[in-house]
């Protein structure tokens, strides 16, 4: 493999990773907090998934990159501008209904993302998304009934999603950014191309929007940053609480 | 401090089934709260069918169940407890028979 292609196949890996990390991260916080029983079991049934998921893509990293970098190195040992996530994901919790929004925007690329990456080129990363494919199905389905339930819910339930969704609105552009050395994995049949997801993206969004009677925010200045390494102060504080027992006892084992 | 919220109703109770595999009967495994069927099910999966324990869910609303008085479980059930007659152990089965 080129060290080109490599570079390429290890940042993208990378981004995957990390924003299944700090997404998966962010729902666990719900743990013994959720508004019922139930529901508490369901979001941490999804982090777990997604953290899952963030294994797998960053043991692949640190193989690509073959520094000697584990998912556990990778994961404990890197700061805030190591990491490459998307900014959506590590927008705080908030309020249930602001987690819902921040969940469906991004399973509704996720799961057009591995659906396509399913069919990767690269057999590793599609072995990934077929089994993660499975998980976000329902991740989706799970967070798109919510909304629509919320949106076409009380006028409380209505206004914290409707508040949610703008706020949350400008982090959706950087799921479908594109930079050079990804061009180069979309040419090799490796990577799907981002401009297919956004339309995917769109409708599926739209669809559910419609459903729980609520306005899909217009699309004006997007925010960018994440996938590059500048982030917002919330994810210093997560990777805080993340990091601290690697950091403080390293090497320590279960 | 705010006062508390009156309307607030607890979601009904739905009684889970749930069939390990093919060919078995739904068991009951327990119980849990949804606003509807659809969360039900959602729910059943995530709370019972965590550790590959099913193929197929039933969700029951609990208000749906009849169930038998169990001030009446002597007049019910006891009569049949010395009816051994009707326990099929005085044939003779043919050694060749199986499965049964």
């Amino acid at each position: 493999m080129s060290t080109d292609r490599q570079q390429a196949l290890f940042g993208y890996a990378l981004r995957l990773g990390d924003t299944s990390l700090v997404l998966g991260h962010r729902l666990s916080e719900w743990c013994g907090h959720a508004p019922e029983l139930e529901e508490d079991i369901a979001l941490t049934n999804v982090a777990l998934d997604l953290v899952g998921h963030a294994r797998l893509l960053l043991s692949y990293a640190g193989e690509i990159e073959g520094k000697g970098r584990d998912e556990d190195r990778l994961a404990y040992r890197r700061d805030v501008f190591d990491y490459r996530n998307h900014l959506l994901a590590e927008q705080p919790n908030r309020d249930f209904g602001h987690t819902i929004v921040r969940q469906f925007l991004h399973d509704s690329w996720a799961v057009e993302l591995y659906g396509r990456l399913a069919a990767s080129a690269d057999p590793t990363l599609a072995g990934i998304a077929a089994k993660a494919v499975k998980e976000v199905r329902y991740h989706v389905r799970h967070s798109a009934d919510w909304l629509i339930r919320l949106g076409d819910g009380t006028d409380v339930s209505r206004a914290r999603v409707a508040d949610a969704l703008e706020r949350l609105w400008s982090y959706t552009g950087e799921m479908f950014e594109r930079d050079a050395a990804e061009d180069t994995l979309v040419a090799a049949g490796i990577a799907p191309d981002p401009a297919e997801l956004r339309t995917a993206w769109n409708t599926r969004v739209a669809a559910v929007l419609e459903e729980a009677t609520l306005d899909r925010p217009t699309d004006g200045w997007m925010q960018k940053g994440g996938r590059r390494g500048e982030h917002s102060e919330h994810l210093g504080y997560l990777l805080a609480e993340m990091q601290f027992l690697p950091r403080a006892y390293p090497d320590a084992v279960w | 401090m705010a006062p508390p919220n009156t309307d607030r109703k607890d979601w009904p109770l739905f009684e889970i089934f749930i069939r390990p595999k093919n060919g078995l009967s739904h068991k009951h495994v327990g119980s849990l709260h949804a606003a509807d069927a659809r969360m039900a099910l959602d729910n059943a999966r995530d709370v019972y069918t965590r550790r590959g324990e099913g193929v197929s869910i039933w969700a029951v609303p609990a208000a749906s169940i009849a169930a038998s008085d169990p001030s009446e479980k002597a007049s019910l059930f006891e009569p049949a407890d010395d009816k051994i007659y009707r326990h099929p152990t005085f044939y003779d089965i043919p050694a060749a028979v199986k499965n049964i």
